[in-house]
């Protein structure tokens, strides 16, 4: 993007002032480099979302944003339901919270190093991951909407993981507010047999060791220590999610019309909060949530298993288990006013700042953990919320490198055995049911993680606690 | 159907589908096709066993989304691929038949599964010559 289309704000805020119908400024938090990289389609959607009703503050985009539907991915925006603010099932996306969760295994580096291999063929037989594969676990009609109204509670409650857990997942591991029955027979059919499997695409459970610390405190109070091993699992709502994305964008599209809503692109479908459709969606959504939340408690639990067989002193605590796609609603200071709003964040983690009300107690005073997923084969990264961050974007911060490069184009460029190979040249194994999976992942069609984030620790929407270097890759 | 085709556009994080046929049918046979490449080489899947499918909207565009929908619902619940597609559309009702076979993963080697199809570039259009394109771009 030309850098001229917009006022900047500082090195690392971009503004585009209202035009045409656009209600509120989008601001784009980016350096200048990464600014050019990005799609011209980011501006043209943040825009659109600034015209969306009830919009509140400014459309932002993160620094990995990136061409989504209808929503940047990447984007943040806030509606005020007393302000006739709308809720948008494309502002959430299809993975429905889709997200990573962290646990620390108190290992050192070598101790891993020795059984690495092992441990990359354990988790890759514990852990489905992939097209067409199925979890052990298959639910009745009735267990379902237990799952649905419970999250991480329901699957604590069946056995999987430590009651510890609960506290350092968002929400406390369950999401109020859901509704069972705004979900359809389709979308339960899709989940049936997909509790804790991992899925495809850019989900990925990875071993990674604590390479560099940045915030000593913060660090500290995460319990990251260098040379340390943790795992992070990145996975989503699976089928659940996508149908309950697919049914709502096709009813909010058809519905926008009957409640005055002028798309300028049907992607943008939305509902005014207090409308029928708008609260139907909002239980289905936040069952989607709870939907995500178990499934990842599952995979934790699954994980621990392993680690359990073959480092029987690891103890793995989970450190945080954070969301990008969701709509939530939250109260934020709004010109010295204390307003409840439904903040979208699609591709983007919530970053709550220290003192934060909804922080677990041991946590409060370093802020919100943000996990921020890198590429195979590059690093990912732990950020803590800032205070900043709430006056900026809603108390919001990047989700990961985000892509530089179509799938299409990384195929061409890359051969998924190379990629295997070269990553174990580098001491990283990866394990994957699929080479032209890994083809298209490849570390090279991402943005620099690294930039993405020190961009957001510039700008103040999270700051550098801890990088992280992987070790095992189990891609889905 | 002769000359029919598909093929992929670039999306930065998804992948464009773009079907075109001498009919709507054809091209919407077409794009199916090109969903079937976002997870395996198509002319890998064993077109084995047939399944039935039905959908309709108010106009193509709706009911392209609606189509493509059907297919990855019926993908997803029977973890099935599909590698051939016979379409009719009779007034915004679409009746098709897919055959496939089981998802191998060892034989298939699948890439990524579509989570749905979005408005995202969404357009179908017949040209002057009369031949039908259609096109959107899938979440995977």
């Amino acid at each position: 993007m030309d850098p001229s289309r917009f006022t900047r704000l500082s090195d690392y805020a971009w503004q585009v002032e209202p035009f045409g119908a656009m209600r509120v400024p989008a601001v784009i938090f980016a350096d200048e480099a990464l600014l050019r990289a990005m799609d011209d389609k980011v501006f043209e959607q943040a825009t659109n979302v600034a015209a969306l009703p009830g919009i509140v503050k400014a459309a932002y985009a993160m620094p990995d944003a990136h061409w989504g539907y209808g929503f940047p991915i990447g984007g943040v925006a806030a509606f005020d339901a007393e302000r006739g603010g709308i809720v948008s099932a494309g502002g959430v996306g299809f993975d429905i919270s889709c997200g990573v969760r962290c646990l620390l295994t108190g290992l050192r580096r070598d101790e891993v190093e020795d059984r690495k291999a092992d441990l990359a063929d354990a988790l890759f037989a514990a852990i489905p991951a992939g097209v067409g594969s199925t979890g052990a676990i298959s639910l009745n009609p009735v267990e379902m909407d237990e799952m649905l109204a419970g999250g991480a509670h329901w699957a604590l409650n069946r056995g999987y993981g430590e009651a510890a857990d609960l506290a350092r997942i968002e929400e406390g591991g369950r999401m109020a507010g859901a509704d069972p029955s705004a979900v359809s027979a389709k979308a339960k059919t899709r989940q049936r047999d997909e509790m804790g499997t991992l899925g495809s695409g850019n989900h990925y459970l990875e071993v990674q060791e604590v390479c560099e610390v940045f915030d000593p405190a913060a660090a500290e109070a995460f319990g990251l220590r260098p040379g340390e091993v943790v795992v992070s699992i990145h996975c989503g709502s699976r089928g659940l999610g996508h149908q309950i994305g697919t049914e709502y964008l096709r009813d909010m599209a058809a519905a926008a019309a009957r409640y005055g809503i002028r798309l300028p692109d049907r992607e943008l479908a939305c509902a005014p909060i207090d409308s029928e459709i708008g609260q139907r969606y909002l239980g289905a959504m936040r069952a989607g949530i709870n939907c995500a939340l178990a499934n990842r408690q599952i995979l934790g639990h699954f994980t621990r298993q392993v680690f359990g067989r073959l480092f029987p002193r690891a103890r793995l605590d989970l450190l945080f288990d954070v969301s990008h796609n969701t709509c939530k609603v939250e109260e934020h200071d709004i010109d010295g006013a204390r307003r409840r709003l439904h903040v979208h964040r699609k591709g983007a983690t919530r970053a709550f700042g220290p003192g934060h009300p909804d922080l677990p107690e041991d946590l409060r005073a370093a802020g919100q953990p943000v996990l921020i997923g890198g590429s195979m084969g590059t690093e990912s990264w732990v950020l803590a919320g800032t205070r900043a961050s709430e006056a900026a974007a809603f108390g919001s911060a990047c989700h990961g490198a985000g892509r530089s490069m179509s799938r299409h184009a990384a195929t061409r460029q890359w051969a998924g055995r190379q990629i295997v190979d070269d990553l174990r040249e580098r001491g990283i194994l990866v394990r994957s049911p699929s080479f032209r999976g890994v083809a298209e992942e490849a570390p090279g069609a991402y943005k620099d993680v690294g930039a993405v984030v020190e961009a957001a620790h510039r700008a103040g929407l999270a700051r550098k606690v801890a990088r992280l270097r992987p070790l095992v890759c189990v891609k889905g | 159907m002769t000359g029919a085709t598909w093929e992929h556009f670039p999306h930065e994080a998804d992948v464009g589908l773009r079907g075109r046929g001498p009919t709507l049918a054809a091209a919407f046979e077409q794009v199916a096709v090109a969903m079937t490449a976002v997870v395996t080489d198509p002319a890998g899947v064993r077109t084995a066993s047939a399944v039935a499918l039905e959908c309709e909207a108010e106009d193509p565009e709706l009911l392209l989304i609606e189509w493509l929908n059907a297919l990855v619902y019926e993908m997803a619940t029977r973890r099935m691929l599909f590698g051939r597609y016979v379409v009719s559309i009779d007034a915004g009702r679409l009746n098709a038949t897919a055959w496939g076979e089981p998802v191998d993963v060892a034989r298939h080697q699948p890439a990524a599964e579509v989570k749905g199809a979005t408005y995202t570039a969404l357009r179908v259009v017949q040209d002057t010559g009369g031949w039908w394109t259609a096109e959107c771009v899938v979440d995977v």
